[in-house]
Order: C-alpha cells, then sequence, then structure tokens
C-alpha cells in the first residue's frame, strides 16, 4: 500500500525541519542580527552599548580608508578574475586533448585548487622572499620586496589568487569540451573550417555558459576572499591589499567595534548579494536564449 | 602522428608540473638544512634533513591542531550529512508547502559571506560560553556545509529514478526504510562526493576558526600555520614542514578520490 499523502506530510517535516532549524540558527539569524548590529555603537572594551541608527553608514560615505578597500576589492576581483578565465580557458583547451596521464594532469592542476587558502598565503610568503624568494632568483637575482613595496603587494596577491582558483576555470570549462561531440568538429573540418575558425566559431560559442558560470563563482569568491590577503599582507603596505573584508575584519576584532565593523559587512554582504542576482539574471537570459 | 601525440602529452603534464612549482618549492624548503635555507643560489641543496618535521612535531602545536581539525571537519561532515540527507530526501520526493522557495534560501545561504555571519556568531558562541570548543566550530562550519550537500544530493537524487521507491512502498516500506535501504545505496557515491567537499572545506576554512579561538583546546591547522612563531627570525623551515602537514589531507583527496571530488565540484557548480 502506498503511504497517504498525509503521512508523507509528516514524514516530510520530520525530515526536513532538523536542517532547517540549524540553517536558521547558523545563517538567517546571523544574518539579520547582523543588520541590526550594524545599527548600533558596540564597543565592549569602553562598555559602549547604544543604538546608533544609520550613523555608521553615514560615515561610510565619508570613510577614506572604506572608499580605498572598496577601491582593493574591485581591482582584486577585478585582475583576478579575468586572468584566471583566460588561463582556465587556455589550461582547459591544452587538457583537452590529453590522452596519458589524464589523471595525473588534474592532480596537478587541482592541487593549487585543494589546499587551504593558510597554506597557499605562506608558500607565497616565502616565493616572495627578497633575498631568497625563487622570484626574485627566477627574475635574475633581484632584490625586489613584493610584500613591502606598495606598488607591488596588490600584483603579488593576485598573483598567488589566479594560481589557487585558475584551475577551478580550467576544471569547469574542460569538463564542458569532453562534452562536445567528436562530430561536431569533423562536420566543421569537411566544410574546410580552420583551427581557428573551429575555436572561435563552434569551441567558445558552447563554452559560454560554462564560462558565465565560471565567472559567477569567481567574482563572488573574489568579493568574499579573506584568507589569502589576511595572512600574506594582513592589508599592508599602507592599506594597499586591505580589501572590504579584511577592513571589517580589523574593525570588528581588532578594534572591536562589533557595531562599525558589522556595517562594513553589511557591505560586503550586499554587494555579494547583488552581484549573484545580476548574475543570475544574466545566466537566466543566456537560457531563455538557447 | 603517434609520436608527436605523445610528446605533446609529456608537454602538457611538464608545464602543470611547472605549474605546482610553488608547491614543490615548499616540499624542497622543508628539508633543507638551516644553513642552506637563506642561500639561492644553488637552486637545489647539498644535503636533506628532516630536523623542520621533528621540530614541528615535538615542539609546535602542530600535532594538537591536526586532532582538532580532523575531528572537527570529521563531526561537521557527518553532522552536514545525516541532516542534508534526510534535509535534500524531503525536498526532492515528499510533499512541501513552498519548496522553491526554500531551495532558493539554501542556494542564497551558500552565497553568504563568512564575513557578514562571523559578527554575530561570535556573540552567539560568546553567549553560549562555545568558544574554544570544537563545537562553536563545528556550528559554526554547519553554515556552509549544510547548504551545500543539500544543494548537492537535491541534484543527485532527482537523477534516480523514482519507481523502485514506489515498488518498496507498495511493499510496505516506510519512508525512512527506502531511504536506507533503496535510495541510500543508490546514491552513496553522491553522498561520498558531497561528504569529500564537505570535509575538504572544514579542514580548509579559517575565519571561523581563528576567531573563535583563542587557546590550543579548539585551535585548527590552518589557524596554528597561520599564527606559527617565530622567536628571534621567521622559521621557514619548521613553517615549510608545517605547510606540508597542513597540505596532506587535500593531497590524498586530489589524488585518490579525485573521481568523487570531481563529480562533486561539477555537480555543484553545472547545475541550474
Amino acid at each position: 500500500m502506498k503511504p497517504g499523502r498525509h503521512g508523507d506530510r509528516r514524514t516530510a517535516l520530520l525530515f526536513l525541519s532538523p536542517a532547517l532549524i540549524v540553517l536558521a540558527v547558523v545563517t538567517v539569524y546571523p544574518a539579520i542580527w547582523l543588520f541590526w548590529l550594524s545599527l548600533q555603537q558596540r564597543i565592549p572594551v569602553f562598555g559602549i552599548a547604544r543604538f546608533a541608527g544609520l550613523d555608521h553608514y553615514q560615515f561610510l560615505t565619508v570613510d577614506a580608508r572604506f572608499w580605498n578597500a572598496a577601491g582593493v576589492t574591485v581591482a582584486f576581483t577585478a585582475a583576478s578574475v579575468s586572468i584566471e578565465l583566460v588561463l582556465g580557458l587556455f589550461a582547459a583547451l591544452a587538457l583537452r586533448a590529453q590522452c596519458n596521464g589524464r589523471r595525473l594532469a588534474l592532480s596537478l592542476l587541482l592541487l593549487a585548487w585543494a589546499l587551504p587558502a593558510v597554506v597557499t598565503a605562506k608558500l607565497f610568503e616565502w616565493l616572495y622572499h627578497p633575498n631568497a624568494g625563487l622570484v626574485n632568483f627566477v627574475l635574475g637575482g633581484r632584490q625586489l620586496n613584493w610584500l613591502g613595496d606598495p606598488g607591488l603587494a596588490l600584483p603579488g596577491l593576485i598573483l598567488a589568487d589566479v594560481w589557487r582558483t585558475m584551475p577551478f576555470v580550467a576544471l569547469l570549462c574542460y569538463a564542458r569540451l569532453l562534452g562536445i561531440p567528436a562530430e561536431v568538429y569533423e562536420a566543421a573540418q569537411v566544410d574546410g573550417a580552420g583551427r581557428f575558425a573551429m575555436l572561435t566559431r563552434i569551441t567558445l560559442p558552447l563554452l559560454r555558459r560554462v564560462l558565465l558560470i565560471a565567472l559567477l563563482f569567481r567574482t563572488l569568491d573574489a568579493l568574499r576572499a579573506f584568507d589569502l590577503m589576511f595572512v600574506l599582507t594582513a592589508g599592508g603596505p599602507a592599506g594597499t591589499t586591505e580589501t572590504l573584508t579584511v577592513y571589517a575584519y580589523r574593525t570588528l576584532f581588532q578594534t572591536m567595534q562589533l557595531g562599525f565593523g558589522s556595517a562594513i559587512s553589511v557591505v560586503v554582504f550586499l554587494l555579494v548579494m547583488a552581484t549573484a542576482w545580476l548574475y543570475l539574471r544574466a545566466l537566466g537570459r543566456e537560457e531563455a536564449r538557447a | 602522428m603517434k609520436a608527436a601525440r605523445a610528446a605533446r602529452d609529456v608537454l602538457v603534464l611538464a608545464a602543470l608540473v611547472l605549474y605546482a612549482v610553488p608547491f614543490f618549492w615548499q616540499v624542497l624548503t622543508s628539508f633543507k638544512m638551516d644553513a642552506e635555507l637563506l642561500s639561492l643560489p644553488p637552486l637545489l641543496p647539498e644535503s636533506l634533513t628532516l630536523a623542520h618535521y621533528e621540530a614541528v612535531w615535538a615542539k609546535s602545536v602542530m600535532p594538537r591542531a591536526v586532532g582538532n581539525s580532523l575531528g572537527i571537519a570529521a563531526v561537521t561532515t557527518a553532522v552536514a550529512a545525516v541532516l542534508g540527507l534526510l534535509g535534500a530526501y524531503a525536498l526532492a520526493r515528499l510533499p512541501i508547502p513552498g519548496k522553491g522557495i526554500i531551495l532558493l534560501a539554501i542556494v542564497a545561504s551558500t552565497a553568504f559571506p563568512q564575513i557578514a555571519t562571523v559578527s554575530p556568531l561570535y556573540l552567539l558562541m560568546r553567549a553560549l560560553a562555545l568558544r574554544d570548543t570544537w563545537a562553536a566550530l563545528i556550528l559554526a562550519n554547519t553554515s556552509f556545509a549544510l547548504p551545500l550537500v543539500i544543494w548537492l544530493l537535491v541534484g543527485f537524487f532527482r537523477e534516480v529514478p523514482e519507481e523502485l521507491e514506489e515498488a518498496a512502498a507498495l511493499d510496505g516500506a516506510s519512508r525512512l526504510q527506502t531511504l536506507r535501504w533503496v535510495v541510500l545505496p543508490l546514491t552513496a557515491p553522491a553522498l561520498a562526493s558531497a561528504a569529500l567537499l564537505t570535509f575538504l572545506f572544514s579542514w580548509n576554512e579559517f575565519l571561523f576558526a581563528y576567531t573563535f579561538s583563542a587557546t590550543e583546546a579548539s585551535r585548527t591547522v590552518p589557524v596554528a600555520l597561520a599564527l606559527f612563531p617565530g622567536v628571534f627570525e621567521v622559521p621557514w623551515g619548521d613553517i615549510a614542514a608545517a605547510s606540508i602537514l597542513a597540505s596532506l589531507p587535500p593531497i590524498l583527496i586530489v589524488v585518490s578520490l579525485q573521481r568523487f571530488l570531481l563529480r562533486g565540484v561539477l555537480a555543484g557548480a553545472l547545475r541550474e
């Protein structure tokens, strides 16, 4: 006998509620609380706790450090994501024809992606060492102070991020490439299409959707990134690598301004959510077109 | 033709080895003698040593941190897998009002930046007196682990034909029995993929672990590595050895459980 609809409803509630309760406690409630906190002035060490309304947000509009951090975040995101997409695409095209050692190739590629960001930070801190670093050695024995020079720290940080996340883009593109049937190319070859034409007329259009998805995931991750810059440069030198997340963290837990720090976090939250929404709409249009 | 193909394969592999050099360089550094650490050239050291690993293992908080990280990641994974399995099954198969909204909220919560939930969670952990405990980190990690597991499993469940479950129901099996004896065996590889990703992300997690733990009682590997102490100068060799230790589980996953990892990553990203 098939269980009745009524029984199923109760089972559904029984199955789903533990997950929903936990999620309510660890995501929904904190998200709401964050907005509330951002309207407070809370500095526990001085025993300050009062309602501040929109004061923090008003201050942010004229806070030079905030605008610097916003600029760094946008520059970091734009540079890392665009470099990752281009390199990832090339890596996927190179991998596509691989016959022998596919597993080994994927292992080498995914290694950088799977490591903790803190490890990546330590790897690059050592690579950038002014005297004993491999990077300066490869550059012919220069003594560049990568992480200490305000002009070099952000490029250095971006390079470390690209190294870490390009494999993700490559993997998505590679998976899509494997799904393109060989006949498509054979037919094009019969029609006399050259290699370049095949790339621009067949491969790239078929990769459009997956590239858009990679763009979505990577942009969100770059906007939210924290571990790498916090450990590698701690926002320095002179604030040149201080992203919004690092600024928020230092305000929250180093100067212990819970209210003001939460207001910066709210900005990050809204930025990420708005970006996700924009991309999802674009993806929806893409789907409708196809 | 065949030779050209093989040569091409070798070339791509060589390029990928080159890509992984930042990691291999750290491996080499972890075996270098202190005297040779800060001199470059030569690229290759004259002799190798295990001294850095011995120092990390005997004199640092790393062993304790490895225990904490393994425990926290394992419990997080188990909790997310059990709650996620039940929840995802209900969302994929059972009548639930507002199913679309719930799924949308779960997807949206995977995009939540950690920095946005860390201050309220900090106050919550303080109020519950959970700072410096595994429980704090397990609970906080569930905030990204559980939505991920549900999202992946709902997709996988939809790929399994429903007829088998209907047959089981006709034989008088309850929903829980059906889930355990019919659905679970079919989706075991999918569950393994979801669990593997959860474990990896928990092992790598830094922000919550750094914020909610002030003592060694719950200090995880990434935090211990970030705070690695030096007395007079930076102990590059010891840090290198500690980084390699921190990398072992991810390496194991990438090399020997690659199939499950790929399945999880691709399913998570490429599903509408």
